[in-house]
């Protein structure tokens, strides 16, 4: 069977989040980069299902040459080959992405076979668009489960699971299909150094799409003023416990 | 040209979508699906019903949005941003191949209608510009007042919407498990969380006494659930669980912003942390500066000797 997974490289943004002078991006000067979490997951997933049931497992990304860096993580975590669509850095709007995406879903599926399963994360850590697996499935003609806890497949079909209060929704799709998943369905590996130093080597395919113009253009972004909160600090080490019980029991619950 | 909202189900989210819509200036129409949800305040519920809608079904309900932007142009097409209703639309966007905002907490209407989305969980916000005839967005939860229910319902009016056959197969079977026992990490008062500073999968032991103490949950960051010392269950944080207690006693968590993305609907934070500079008490109400692992036990000796706990 073949499964693909898409990710997202996305800044790890630690404590605070400084923008670049323009107001169009995080300053990542300073930040490490990461594929976004819930997509990790999904690779994690995906290498699992191939290594139970056989087959290839691919990982594609939109994004800009830097990106490369979390195909080989996620080739590190056991995917077998990747495909970049590489972007000048100038970010893509959902519908953008959505379309390279499934173009370059249709040339890999026409060169080889289809895959039977195509993961997404339910929304990405930065931009949390919550649609690019649902625009691409409705692109394909493959229907869609989102926000899965739980993946399993049997036979002709996969089991969709879902978190929701009181329990978990169960969708069953035939396949082929589209799934968008949450961090929590699995705990993804450490690759080892090995798997680090094979990743290197296995193939990358890429190409330079162009970019239509947004329909959902970002002018600037703000970060939200801090509440100017500044916290009364109730005491150092041990001693301050007295003054903790007091704040419990006037916020009346202790 | 009505705006249009999608009732998932009744409570304080459908208000506050309600009261976001209303700010568009238009007239309100609601459009609920499967069982009859009663909607106040709106000129107009159209209501989809069939088999098809008997357990939630969201391609149909996508559907039947866009029957109903079909027969009535609406300018704009409103839903919570919760799973459900960002779900919802962004199949209703694809079917459209309209853009969609997600979780805005504002929006100008108009030719080139602009909006304030949220990204990385709220901890940054997005102006944008929408490029459509019809605005479709949702509504990031609790970022905006919601309306009183008060009113008389609205007129209902049922349609049985043209579904494809594609549209029947995502679908809930069944539901299966429950909540496991103990108090919901979502829903607790108090919730008393750690991070790496635990030290230790054990390390959490006293944290789970101080949250036994004060009937609340244990929860913690994202390098625990990483390291594999606690179930994601546990997480708090943008991709973990959003929590809204009483109050949050956060001990060795430095602050990052995909965790504050998770607690920031507690009503206190009470950080327990060694460093004075950590970035998490400018989020904070209360601190105590000191080693968790001197100050928590101390804390829940303290409630003993208190004779609440």
């Amino acid at each position: 069977m073949r499964i693909l997974t898409c990710v997202k490289r996305v800044p790890m943004t630690g404590g605070k989040i400084v923008l670049s002078g323009d107001e169009q991006a995080i300053e990542t000067k300073h930040l490490g980069f990461t594929i976004s979490p819930h997509e990790e997951c999904g690779v994690e997933e995906a290498v699992r299902l191939i290594e139970a049931n056989g087959g290839e497992s691919v990982v594609l990304t939109l994004g800009p040459p830097e990106a490369e860096e979390q195909l080989r993580d996620a080739m590190a975590l056991g995917a077998d080959r990747a495909i970049h669509l590489v972007t000048d850095g100038n970010e893509w709007d959902p519908q953008a992405t959505a379309a390279a995406i499934v173009e370059a879903i249709r040339a890999d599926e026409a060169a080889n076979s289809p895959f039977d399963l195509v993961c997404f994360g339910n929304e990405s850590a930065d931009s949390g668009g919550y649609q690019i697996g649902i625009r691409v499935a409705y692109a394909l003609g493959r229907p869609v489960a989102t926000g899965l806890k739980g993946v399993s497949l049997d036979g002709s079909s996969v089991r969709c699971e879902q978190e929701v209060p009181g329990g978990r929704d169960v969708y069953v799709l035939p396949l082929p299909a589209v799934v968008t998943v949450l961090e929590g369905l699995n705990l993804p590996r450490y690759p080892s150094v090995p798997a680090k130093l094979r990743a290197q080597r296995k193939p990358l395919d890429s190409s330079s799409p162009a970019r239509p113009e947004p329909r959902l253009e970002k002018l600037r972004l703000v970060v939200p003023e801090s509440q100017g909160k500044e916290a009364e600090i109730l005491g150092h080490g041990p001693d301050a416990a007295p003054a903790v019980v007091e704040v419990l029991q006037r916020i009346g619950v202790a | 040209m009505p705006t249009l909202v999608y009732i998932e189900e009744p409570g304080d989210l459908a208000q506050q979508s309600l009261a976001f819509a209303r700010g568009l200036g238009e007239p309100l129409h609601a459009l609920t699906a499967g069982q009859r949800v009663e909607v106040t305040g709106v000129e107009h519920v159209h209501h989809a019903e069939g088999d098809a809608f008997a357990s939630f079904a969201p391609a149909a309900i996508a559907r039947a949005v866009v029957e109903v932007m079909g027969t009535h142009s609406p300018s704009a097409v409103v839903a919570s941003g919760t799973p459900r209703g960002n779900e919802v639309l962004a199949r209703v966007a694809a079917i459209t191949d309209l853009p969609l905002a997600a979780n805005c907490i504002a929006s100008t209407p108009g030719d080139g209608a602009s909006v304030t989305r949220t990204r990385w969980g709220g901890s940054l916000l997005e102006e944008a510009r929408v490029h459509a005839d019809t605005l479709l967005l949702t509504v990031q939860p609790h970022a905006v007042a919601a309306e009183d229910a008060a009113g008389a319902a609205a007129p209902v009016e049922s349609f049985t919407p043209a579904l494809r056959d594609e549209d029947l197969v995502v679908t809930v079977r069944e539901r299966v498990g429950s909540s496991a026992g103990g108090v919901s990490l979502a829903e607790a008062r108090v919730v008393v969380s750690c991070g790496r500073g635990a030290g230790s999968p054990e390390g959490f032991g006293i944290i789970e006494e101080l949250a036994g103490l004060l009937g609340g949950a244990v929860g913690c960051s994202r390098a625990v659930t990483m390291a594999g010392w606690r179930p994601h269950t546990d997480q708090v944080g943008q991709t973990g669980t959003k929590i809204a207690p009483d109050i949050y006693i956060a001990c060795g968590i430095s602050g990052a912003t995909q965790h504050m993305a998770g607690c920031k609907g507690a009503k206190a934070i009470l950080a327990v942390n060694i460093d004075p500079e950590a970035p998490i008490l400018a989020s904070a109400d209360y601190a105590v500066i000191g080693d968790l692992h001197e100050v928590v036990p101390a804390i829940s000796a303290e409630l003993r000797k208190a004779g609440t706990g």
